[in-house]
């Protein structure tokens, strides 16, 4: 019981954060990444998932790139055949949420060498790790393309190879 | 057991199957394996497994029985197995269930392992789905990383600190030593995530933001040194030096300099510099601008800063691009209240945007061309919004009408003006009014006297176009049943008057009555109106028959109307023409609808949900209308028991001209109303009278006072305040006749200045008896919305020894507690 009040009066500090959510979905609907900065129920993400992809899909091909719904504001951005789609507190700055929507694909393409949704489909976990080297909570933790490209390529290399993994004791 | 396939193979796989089902029993295959494979503890594959297991949870499947085994992998030696633990852990785990308390001894120790990418991975986590227990028992370890010298760390810390005070607010403290130099870092990614830092725990504690207020000068250079300095590739985007820092910077510099004058004008140097030397042919230049407009609007800044701030955001309304329209109309409506003489100078740009094809910029377009209009634009913005009322999409009609109707209001430069913008919504959107504009609509034509011919007259053609439009045809069905007199009277002084009989009115509300389109309500308000021509037209016959016929209507509101005006026809018939009389005008309250000032007759006010009877007694107040409604506006067409009908009432002029143009017809004295029982005359009492009509309560000691007093006869005011409406002063006057002689066919009039309204009630008698043995009582009610003090001029006739006599007075003594 306890715990349930004081998640309620958790949310309800939310004061000023930057970045409530961002996905990544197909033209046809289909989810490629999913990542929250506040806590919500799953139906809650469910909901806001396709009510995202409703309102943006629908959006006509010169439209702004940015649109209200509740409370928060929607930017998004299309790169080929993916949507990025960010939903921001009502006082932020939408036109530097595209930047970081920007920056996150450069940060793919260089991971990836010319990114495309295939490797992001095929890739999933990486395109995470990838943003979790640029965001956390909803800020931008590094605003340097080569140190987040640096952090990554060091990291990947104490990914053990099949027979470190193999060998090395698991507790 | 052969080994489970991998990860990229089960993708490849799920992606061949051609339909959902196809899909669905791949993956509970899939699934099934998994869980056997989860059973049997086995370490080598877990890691795929849970990778697997995350797929299928994007792709929507349920995959919570992966959340323990996800606590396994956080938990092993194999960073491999860690990367995937934490992921999962981030994606199926949250502070909902208990399971993640488990991890918080594992996010533990790897907050202190050896390799700085673990330590990274355990921030990320605890940044991301900490509980406030985990922030609780872990935010000692947090505040050591804090302060360590690896930038790497201290980033991921500095967010992580964040999300702690975030969820547990009362910790912030604990952070607030490590804070002392982080702005002295020169790695960029420490001094953005600082920055942030900063600004989360100003924001929170008014006592953090006056200690950091001390900042300002170095956040200046820091800014300073970010645009003069040169190019720098690591953080170049488009030319321009780390934008994202900058931004964020000039975002706290916001929230330091609020409120404070030191600190805002320490800052003004750095925000002229940026808002005049950004490069601002990409959306990222513009968005630092941006973010500078913000912050010079919040800040005390001098009036020239502010200036150049709206003048960006003008210039921004004129970019191609849509984005910033958008977002120079978004700004502009917050700044649109503080600086309102500056947006003003876009107004043109603005208006323009109305006709921008994205449906986001039309709708700021709309939303800031409502808040610029006033008076003197009223004529021009009106055009505009009209016209974008004609051409809109349905989404906003509702809200569009709903603005022009509140701007009117407010701006009118005419009455006629006024009414055509109303008539143009209506006919434009009628179906998209809301509600409550039918009765503040009546109201508005109520209270426009010398227009209600016009009015009738364009509603009248408006319905002969069409009926479909509900509001329109309430309204239209309302004012023919006032004004339906002059609709055929064919007098207009506003327009070529058109000729119209009184059956061809009638067969438009039939018409109504009858036709498919017209919703209950809309019936509701044709039959009273065709009800209420019954005392304006000759062919009574006619309604008669049209009203019997309803009352055995199907309609239940219907039947109950058309069988209580049977009733009126029948055994009330003497009612009829008092209680179908012309509305008085209706006075407006603070809240929603017209209120009338008095029942003066049992008609039911024009929400038509409810059907009032008509009282069962006449009201003798109807004869208050008689005399003396000097005041323009009220052309009361009054109707006394018995007696001649008087004149209809003079527009209201100034004091001087009313009495003096007025003439008496000599013989128009009231019928004897039930007289009063007299009381002594004494300062004392309050008056009341025996109206039954008036809740008065005895105002709280307002003094009476004399109003006249000469030749013997003398005129004592008393005072009550009319419940429930302040505005209204309820005087009783109180003659009485110290001579040896009666004065009979004693009347009392009353005139007060043009921005009051004034109402005669009937007096108690015309004879005032000798010697002080009675007293002659009659109320007045006066309107004064604009507490303005009150005056009066009186004029008094009466016959005494034989001769008429006749006296003005001005009273001017009143106390001031009668019209505050």
């Amino acid at each position: 019981m306890t715990r349930l009040l004081k998640i309620v009066s958790c949310s309800s500090l939310r004061f000023f954060l930057q970045m409530r959510f961002l996905l990544l979905f197909s033209r046809q609907g289909k989810l490629r990444l999913q990542k929250w900065f506040t806590p919500l129920t799953d139906r809650e993400k469910k909901k806001v998932i396709r009510d995202m992809m409703m309102l943006v899909l629908a959006r006509p091909a010169r439209s702004c790139n940015f649109l209200q719904w509740r409370d928060l504001k929607i930017v998004y951005k299309r790169y080929a055949s993916l949507y990025f789609c960010a939903g921001l507190e009502d006082h932020d700055n939408e036109l530097l949420a595209l930047e970081v929507l920007h920056r996150y694909v450069e940060l793919l393409d260089k991971y990836f060498g010319n990114v495309c949704e295939l490797d992001i489909i095929f890739n999933f976990e990486k395109a995470y790790f990838i943003l979790d080297e640029f965001l956390m909570e909803g800020e931008i933790l590094e605003t340097s393309k080569v140190a987040v490209g640096v952090s990554l390529e060091e990291a990947d290399t104490l990914q053990e190879t099949m027979e470190e993994y193999m060998s090395k004791p698991a507790y | 057991m052969p080994a489970p396939i991998r990860l990229r193979e089960l993708i490849r796989t799920i992606r061949t199957a051609r339909t959902q089902a196809e899909e669905r029993e791949m993956i509970q295959k899939e699934c099934a394996a998994i869980r056997s494979s989860f059973r049997e503890e086995d370490n080598t594959y877990r890691c795929r497994n849970v990778a697997k297991l995350l797929y299928m949870h994007m792709l929507g499947y349920p995959a919570h029985f992966g959340q323990l085994e996800c606590l396994k992998l956080i938990a092993s030696q194999k960073f491999t197995d860690k990367r995937i633990g934490y992921l999962g852990a981030m994606l199926l785990l949250d502070e909902r269930q208990d399971v993640h308390l488990l991890m918080t001894n594992c996010i533990k120790n790897d907050l202190n392992h050896s390799t700085q990418y673990v330590q990274g991975l355990a921030l990320c986590t605890l940044g991301c789905m900490g509980s406030s227990e985990m922030c609780r028992d872990l935010a000692g370890e947090v505040e050591k990383l804090l302060k360590t010298s690896n930038s790497y760390l201290r980033k991921k810390a500095a967010l992580c600190a964040v999300h702690v005070i975030r969820k547990v607010p009362e910790l912030m403290e604990m952070f607030l030593p490590a804070t002392k130099n982080l702005l002295s870092e020169k790695n960029h990614g420490v001094l953005h995530t600082s920055v942030v830092l900063l600004t989360e725990m100003c924001e929170r504690s008014p006592d953090m933001l006056a200690h950091f207020r001390k900042l300002v000068p170095q956040l200046v250079r820091i800014l300073k040194n970010l645009i003069m300095s040169g190019y720098s590739p690591e953080h170049d985007v488009s030319g321009i030096s780390d934008p994202f820092l900058q931004v964020r910077i000039l975002r706290l510099l916001r929230i330091l300099g609020k409120g404070d004058d030191d600190s805002s004008e320490a800052m003004n140097d750095i925000l002229a510099q940026v808002a005049t030397n950004t490069e601002t042919s990409k959306n990222v230049g513009n968005a630092i601008l941006y973010e500078t407009v913000l912050t010079i609007m919040d800040i005390k800044s001098e009036s020239g800063l502010r200036v150049l701030a709206i003048n960006i955001l003008g210039r921004f309304l004129l970019n191609n691009d849509k984005n910033i329209r958008y977002v120079a109309l978004t700004s502009l409506l917050k700044t649109v209240q503080t600086d309102h003489n500056a947006v003003q100078r876009h107004r043109s740009t603005i208006v323009d945007c109305l006709k921008d094809l994205d449906v986001s910029i039309k709708r700021r377009a709309m939303e800031l061309s409502f808040a610029l209009v006033n008076g003197n634009n009223i004529r021009g913005m009106m055009k505009e919004l009209l016209y974008f009322l004609d051409s809109c999409d349905p989404e906003f009609k509702a809200d569009c009408a709903s603005g022009v109707f509140l701007a009117a209001e407010k701006y009118a430069p005419s009455k006629r003006w006024h009414i055509d913008t109303i008539m143009r919504v209506l006919t434009t959107a009628g179906s998209y009014v809301r509600d409550d504009s039918v009765p503040n609509l009546i109201q508005l034509i109520t209270n426009s006297v010398e227009m209600h011919a016009y009015t009738v007259q364009r509603l009248y053609k408006a319905l002969l176009d069409d009926i479909s439009q509900q509001p329109l045809v309430q309204v239209a069905s309302w004012c023919i049943g006032e004004y339906g007199d002059l609709l055929v009277s064919g007098q207009c002084e506003e327009e070529e008057p058109i000729q119209v009989t009184e059956d061809e009115v009638l067969d438009v509300l039939e018409g109504l009555l009858v036709s498919n389109l017209s919703t209950p309500v809309t019936r509701g308000y044709a039959l009273t109106a065709i009800m209420k021509l019954s005392t304006r037209f000759t062919s009574v016959n006619r309604i008669k028959k049209v009203v019997s016929i309803y009352g055995s209507s199907i309609d239940v509101e219907l039947q109950q109307r058309a069988v209580e005006y049977n009733a009126l026809f029948k055994k009330y018939d003497h009612m009829r023409p008092a209680l179908l009389e012309r509305m008085p005008i209706m006075e407006k309250t603070a809240s929603n609808g017209p209120t009338e000032i008095v029942q003066t007759n049992g008609e039911t006010e024009p929400s038509v949900v409810e059907a009032k009877h008509p009282p069962p007694v006449t009201q003798p107040t109807n004869q208050a209308n008689d005399l003396l409604d000097l005041l323009g506006g009220n052309d009361v067409v009054p109707v006394i028991q018995n007696t001649v009908s008087t004149k209809p009432a003079s527009a209201g002029g100034e004091l001087l001209d009313l009495l003096g143009d007025l003439s008496l017809s000599g013989g128009t004295s009231p019928a004897p109303a039930p007289s009063v029982p007299t009381s002594q005359p004494s300062f004392f009492l309050d008056g009341l009278t025996s109206q039954p009509l008036f809740n008065d309560i005895a105002a709280a000691g307002i003094p009476p006072m004399t109003a006249y007093n000469k030749n013997g006869l003398k005129i004592d005011f008393t005072f009550e305040r009319a419940n429930p409406n302040p505005n209204i002063a309820v005087i009783t006057i109180h003659a009485s006749n110290s001579t040896e002689a009666d004065m009979t066919d004693f009347v009392f009039q009353a005139a007060v200045p043009k921005t009051f309204q004034l109402q005669l009630l009937s007096p108690s008698s015309n004879v005032v008896p000798a010697l002080n043995q009675g007293t002659v009582t009659q109320v007045i009610r006066v309107l004064n919305p604009q507490k303005q003090q009150l005056r009066m001029r009186i004029k008094l006739t009466y016959t005494h020894k034989g001769s008429a006599v006749q006296d003005l007075a001005e009273v001017n003594n009143f106390p001031p507690q009668s019209w505050q």
